[in-house]
């Protein structure tokens, strides 16, 4: 765990640095051919932008990571409960709730939920191969997708919880204009920071946390010691359904509540792989440079090959990650005594 | 077979004391189809160090696992037997509940979580405990006492620590659930002989000293039935042999067979093939 903080704490350091050299290179472009546009001021705004959506990214890749990494189980239906945590907010919101309660009662549907897929799903399986377990969760998936919208319906939603979405401005004095920042954004990336700040010391610091990561070791050994594996998978599961109404709300109150939601899974795939499958700050960091790269990539290289950058850049990127770093940035490496 | 049988009935169980774990002529099926074991039956007294012995695929781990209860994620079952600890039929217990009333097993080949340190591996093994931190914080220093080894590694990776650190520390998370009984499978394994004189000297220890009681598996015969009081051979899944450790040692078929003497000196490898094929447990 030591190991992993380092490394977090050289990367964060690299930051400025490779933001700077981004720049420059993106300057050094827009001079050679004169249809690209570059400020500095326009950069930053642009990447910020894109860091703040990477946060939401996270998110949902968090989801995946907190299963997998207890489970060995790859969830695909980690989308779908996005939106079905999403839909039972706003549905609760509808009833006439005031949304922190809605908030509590659409946690507790998660847990319910996580509670029913452990005992109906996992528990007959449990000697399985990982593949059918996997799909399995994609049963789930369509399941869910159906079972919200059935539940709730099918119109795109308004989620509106109050978090306000005017833009700023602002270093108006160093750049011309300022930088604009939506507020919006900015109010989900803390949420994101502190939903992370509360897992990471839930899983350093507490019995549980710490049965979480001795079960995702070893299964055997971890019965072995008295752990009950049942209990543990419905935490995780849980938590994942938590971590997934957190991120149906951010992505829920940006972009309405609607199918789409289930398919943000999709752009989560690259950030695991780039962060590594089983790592927290890994899903954090991943997230981020998959949301600030496809936003400048769009942006200032789009005009290059005719825009519409955004949709394949991510996994351009997950792709060249798997050439030369298969576990990603911060996953575990497989401890190989010799 | 007869001459198993007549060396029990020359030393009748020598183990007046009550005993804390009676396995019944029990019976292993694996997968449905695959007979493991075909009615072992053994005791270990309160107190006491058993060991469990026989060569590659006799049994040793399947019996350990039907009495932890772990056969059952890996598709094994006890189809036939019961399985007493304490007086108490445990065979339907969840490992979780057996942990709890004082059985718990260290798996063969250690299996540490290797991305824990050794501290945190060691506090796993209180997971099933209620009684308060400052009760596991004393076993802890408990444990760092019987392995002074372990405390000075206490923040290393437990993926990272040699194989005879791992093996200590897989023993020592056995004993912070505080059990009545330790099921120890191949401690031996992978280990150099003065290591493996250091990690049963330790046993001893622990089980004059913390009182608990243990069940080992072991291919090394030898260590073995010098710390073990009492032993049972397994073949193909049955009790060949069964007495007290040092009438086993003395028993010719024993020493020729698993500790590699015999009374009429070294032989040729060829001589004990020939031997052997002649010569057979039933």
């Amino acid at each position: 765990m030591n190991a992993t903080a380092t490394r977090f704490g050289i990367w964060m350091a690299l930051v400025p640095l490779l933001i700077a050299i981004l720049g420059l290179g993106l300057q050094g472009l827009a001079i050679i051919d004169t249809s690209l546009f570059f400020t500095w001021g326009y950069f930053l705004e642009v990447l910020i932008a894109g860091l703040l959506q990477g946060v939401l990214y996270s998110l949902v890749a968090l989801g995946f990571v907190l299963i997998f990494k207890a489970s060995g189980i790859f969830n695909f239906a980690q989308g779908s409960m996005v939106l079905f945590a999403a839909l039972t907010m706003v549905g609760f919101i509808e009833m006439g709730l005031h949304w922190t309660l809605a908030f509590i009662l659409a946690a507790g549907v998660m847990v319910v939920l996580a509670i029913v897929i452990e005992k109906v799903v996992l528990r007959p399986m449990v000697n399985q191969p990982h593949i059918i377990l996997f799909m399995a969760t994609i049963g789930i998936f369509y399941f869910l997708d159906g079972f919200g919208q059935t539940l709730w319906g099918s119109d795109v939603k308004v989620l509106d919880i109050g978090i306000p979405k005017d833009p700023m401005f602002v270093l108006p004095n160093v750049f011309e204009g300022g930088i604009l920042i939506n507020s919006f954004d900015l109010v989900a990336a803390l949420v994101g920071a502190v939903l992370v700040a509360v897992l990471a010391v839930f899983f350093q610091y507490t019995r549980v946390g710490r049965a979480l990561r001795a079960v995702a070791d070893d299964h055997q050994a971890a019965l072995s010691v008295g752990i009950p594996l049942k209990t543990i998978w419905a935490i995780v599961w849980s938590v994942a359904g938590i971590v997934a109404l957190v991120a149906g709300i951010m992505w829920g109150s940006k972009a309405g509540v609607q199918f789409s939601l289930a398919l943000i899974a999709l752009k989560a795939l690259p950030v695991l792989i780039l962060g590594g499958f089983t790592s927290i700050p890994g899903a954090i960091v991943g997230g981020l440079i998959i949301g600030a790269g496809e936003q400048v990539a769009e942006v200032f290289l789009g005009p290059l090959v005719g825009g519409a950058l955004q949709d394949w850049f991510a996994y351009m990127l997950a792709l060249g990650f798997l050439l030369f770093r298969p576990q990603g940035l911060f996953g575990e490496k497989i401890i190989e005594r010799i | 077979m007869s001459e198993a049988a007549s060396l029990t009935s020359e030393a009748p169980q020598s183990a007046p004391a009550a005993s804390i774990l009676s396995v019944n002529n029990i019976e292993v099926i694996y997968d449905h189809v695959i007979l493991v074991l075909k009615g072992v039956s053994l005791e270990v007294p309160q107190g006491g160090i058993v060991a469990l012995l026989g060569a590659n695929g006799a049994g040793k781990t399947t019996t350990l696992k039907a009495i932890s209860n772990l056969l059952r994620a890996e598709r094994g079952e006890v189809t036939k037997g019961s399985i007493e600890f304490e007086g108490r039929r445990v065979d339907a217990l969840t490992p979780n509940d057996l942990v709890k009333s004082g059985v718990v097993q260290v798996m063969e080949g250690r299996h540490c979580f290797e991305h824990l340190t050794i501290e945190e591996n060691l506090l796993t093994g209180a997971y099933t405990r209620s009684d308060g931190r400052g009760a596991v914080q004393a076993d802890l220093e408990m444990v760092y006492s019987y392995f002074p080894r372990l405390k000075e590694r206490r923040g290393s990776m437990a993926g990272y620590t040699s194989g005879g650190e791992q093996q200590m520390c897989a023993i020592g998370r056995a004993l912070m659930s505080r059990p009545k009984m330790i099921l120890l499978d191949e401690p031996s394994m992978g280990l150099a002989p003065q290591l493996v004189e250091g990690i049963f000297e330790t046993v001893k220890r622990l089980n004059e000293a913390e009182g608990v009681s243990f069940l080992l598996a072991e291919q090394n015969t030898n260590v073995a039935l010098r710390y073990a009081r009492y032993g049972y051979i397994l073949e193909s899944g049955r009790v060949v042999l069964d007495g007290d450790a040092e009438k086993l040692r003395e028993n010719e078929d024993v020493k020729e067979f698993y500790l590699g003497l015999s009374a009429s000196g070294r032989k040729s490898y060829r001589d004990v093939k020939h031997y052997k094929r002649r010569k057979r447990w039933l």
